[in-house]
């Protein structure tokens, strides 16, 4: 039977996909005979949302931005009528799993292991995941490896940690195997808090059972029977569909006693975070889920050692853990055949920002910025300048287009000063301000800062106070050395990963563009006319329409015009307040 | 905020208390449901909780206030988080926050005096690909504009009475 598969992940539902199910679902119930309803998770192309594909055997084709009424014209045509819709055709995906169609270049540089069932399955069916392979790692995991050879194909396979740090995944479960204990915990940390990341939240929404199985399958290997995934409340559709997986996964005994018929026993229970940044730090995690403030302590013991309540534990992430059933049923060698040489396998990027086509990627390591941006991601929106990359989140850095040939892995990235990080990527284009993104990422980082170390409480305090001050004109030649200073300090005395790092937007900033630093404090100009104190506001004579609502709105009187006719601001007057910008519907108001 | 034993339903939290077990490593979920049915922390049902869970009374009081999300102000019917995340900061998510101040006359981090709406401004809802995004409750809306923001609040205006969890 043919059928209409309905994109119904977070992203798709913000753009109207439940709408358009809803419609689907109308029609269903009045025709069911002629199709079967059906819905996935993240079928990675957001910026084409809401995404509908209608299936029949080995027939996929993929509708993008689509309507209650293009879905009614869907269902006529297609699904009764036999006549595919090419105009809304995003793209069709042929037998073998390639891309044909208007979006086949978004498809083109990625290879999918971690996506490999987002936005094929139905998140919320087991038997939709046993029939695409799924917990088939767990038996051969189970029934005919040891944990030794477990740990020994993950070390082989190269994979290392999708949280940002890239430590070696086989080698941080063979310290967790390595220490005795009467109980040892699995932990996922799927608190993913970085601003511009979604992948763990689309494989939570889309793929739940493969973290699930990694999970099982690092159970075995260290030698737990309890695991804790910390998932942070914002994602309230993932935390959802990882209870319908663990309720219907012990059900069929993939959780609980004698799992498979083995001797290992393994169970989950999820943690809801509370909206605490620190908390995706590890110790501070532990704490978290022990029903403390989320603060960290000093390392070591490493949670190999001493972890949640004391015990061994083994921490991953989100991503990590949904690589590991691949890895397990294609073999190391087939995982390690893609990447470069000190970063194997694949890695999935959030593609946002200023790019043209926000969403999903998952590439290669070692695939260049240049690719991700430009072919992945089409480029640059309203035909803007590619300006850089923020990789790594407030922890990472901002990567000039200059140095968009830069392979990301492990090694190449560090080197620009920003880091991997765990897969966010915002692009900015010339009218992003570089010194107020550095700003908006201390502001983020004072705030999140648990308070525990000195030199990340009010040392960050000092740095957004210099920041707010130079997109305000009021930026001093000094400025710069003493941002560079706390920035050091800062470094060198944190106790975690919040603190080490939180400087690193500033740093980075200030090595790549010094030019529009000094812009700003020498010039009290910002030259990508985005700070409001540094610009001026001008109306468009060709756009306005003179219905006098930017002057209504003005809240110092600096707009003047007649209705109907042309209006002028009065730069000497106006307070630089934006409002104008925001109240005018046709677009007319600009900032120079 | 002198705020009586009596106003609040002490058997609603003892329910709450017994669906999670009275284990201290509970005490943030709890809280969280408690938040979810009173849309706020009631200061009663903290003592009960450290009672209950045979814990400190400060050790609650630490909880309540290292999280973001825990409130000890009621919050509106709609509370509404506006993504300020990376992405929809670049797309100019500042233009909608000032809309729907405008609009709901309350600064972010405030509630309407009808208790109808309160807005926040949320570190990142992780739909960035779709920003500038908010959420109000559960539910998400991508792809802002000032007037598809101030569309949202109209139609949540409508739909006032019909509670959204």
């Amino acid at each position: 039977m043919i059928k209409a598969i309905v994109g119904m992940s977070t992203c798709g539902i913000s753009a109207g996909a439940q709408q358009v199910y809803d419609k689907l679902d109308e029609l269903h119930k009045n025709n069911p005979e002629s199709f079967e309803l059906c819905r996935t998770g993240c079928i990675s192309m957001c910026y084409r949302e809401p995404l509908v594909e209608v299936r029949n055997n080995g027939d996929r084709i993929i509708y993008g931005d689509v309507t209650p009424e293009l879905a009614d014209e869907i269902f006529a045509k297609h699904i009764v009528g036999g006549t595919v819709l090419d105009e809304h055709v995003a793209c069709s995906i042929l037998p073998d799993g390639t891309f044909v169609g208007a979006e086949k270049a978004f498809h083109g540089p990625q290879k999918r292991i971690v996506l490999r069932n987002c936005g094929t399955i139905d998140p919320e069916s087991l038997e939709e995941y046993e029939a695409s392979g799924g917990y088939v790692a767990l038996r051969k995991a189970l029934l005919e490896m040891n944990s030794g050879e477990i740990i020994q194909e993950v070390k082989n396979s190269g994979l290392r940690g999708r949280g940002g740090a890239g430590f070696p995944t086989g080698l941080k479960w063979s310290f967790a195997a390595g220490y005795k204990s009467d109980i040892k915990y699995i932990v996922c940390n799927a608190d993913e808090g970085d601003p511009g990341a979604f992948m763990d939240r689309s494989v939570l929404e889309g793929d739940p059972h493969s973290v699930l199985e990694g999970m099982i399958i690092a159970g075995k290997a260290i030698g737990s029977s309890f695991g804790y995934i910390y998932c942070r409340a914002e994602y309230p559709m993932a935390i959802r569909r990882l209870n319908i997986a663990i309720d219907d996964a012990r059900e069929k005994g993939y959780l609980g006693k004698n799992i498979l018929g083995s001797s290992f026993d393994f169970d989950v229970k999820i943690k809801q975070g509370a909206g605490a940044f620190v908390c995706g730090e590890e110790t501070a995690l532990f704490q978290s889920i022990e029903g403390h403030r989320g603060m960290p302590r000093i390392r070591p013991p490493f949670p190999a050692e001493k972890g949640l309540w004391q015990k061994p534990t083994n921490n991953n992430n989100v991503e990590t853990y949904a690589n590991v059933p691949w890895i397990i049923v294609n073999g190391a060698a087939a995982y390690s055949a893609y990447g470069t040489e000190k970063s194997r396998g694949t890695k999935v990027f959030a593609l946002a920002g200023k790019v043209l086509h926000g969403g999903l990627a998952e590439v290669p390591m070692g695939t260049t910025i240049n690719d991700l941006v430009f072919k992945v991601g089409g480029g640059i929106k309203n035909g803007k300048k590619f300006k850089a990359v923020q990789m790594g989140g407030p922890s990472g850095g901002c990567i000039p287009s200059e140095l968009g040939n830069t392979p990301v892995d492990f090694e190449s990235i560090p080197a620009t000063g920003a880091i991997m990080g765990s897969g966010g990527m915002v692009v900015m284009d010339e009218t992003t301000c570089m010194v107020e993104i550095a700003r908006f990422f201390l502001n983020f980082t004072q705030d999140e800062s648990c308070g525990k170390c000195t030199f990340c409480r009010v040392g960050t305090l000092r740095m957004l106070e210099i920041l707010t001050r130079i997109t305000h004109g009021e930026g001093e030649p000094e400025d710069l050395d003493k941002l560079l200073e706390l920035g050091k300090h800062i470094k060198d005395a944190s106790l975690c990963g919040l603190g080490q790092t939180a400087p690193n937007p500033v740093l980075t900033t200030i090595r790549y563009y010094r030019d529009e630093y000094l812009a700003h404090i020498i010039d009290k100009k910002c030259p990508a006319g985005s700070c409001s104190a540094l610009v001026d506001f001008f109306i468009n004579p060709d756009k306005c329409t003179g219905c006098t609502i930017c002057a209504k709105n003005c809240p110092v009187d600096a707009i003047a015009g007649e209705a109907k006719k042309v209006h002028v601001i009065n730069n000497e007057i106006c307070a630089k307040c934006g409002k104008c910008v925001t109240v005018c519907n046709f677009d007319a108001v600009y900032k120079k | 905020m002198a705020i009586l034993a009596n106003e609040i339903d002490i058997d609603l939290v003892d329910r709450i208390i017994d669906r999670s077990g009275s284990d201290p490593e509970a005490l943030i979920g709890i809280l969280q449901d408690i938040q979810t049915e009173w849309h706020y922390l009631p200061l009663p049902a903290l003592s009960h909780i450290a009672d209950r869970l045979g814990i400190p009374y400060n050790r609650v009081w630490a909880v309540v206030t290292f999280y973001e999300a825990f409130t000890l102000e009621p919050l509106g019917k709609y509370h509404i988080q506006i993504c300020t995340g990376t992405a929809c900061h670049v797309r100019g998510v500042a233009e909608i926050v000032r809309a729907l101040e405008d609009e709901l006359m309350i600064e972010t981090g405030h509630t309407t005096p009808d208790g109808e709406f309160s807005l926040e401004c949320a570190h990142c809802l992780g739909a960035c690909s779709m920003g500038p995004v908010i959420a109000v409750g559960d539910e998400f809306f991508g792809h802002l504009t000032r007037s598809k923001a101030l569309e949202i609040i109209e139609e949540l205006r409508k739909r006032s009475g019909v509670d959204l969890k």
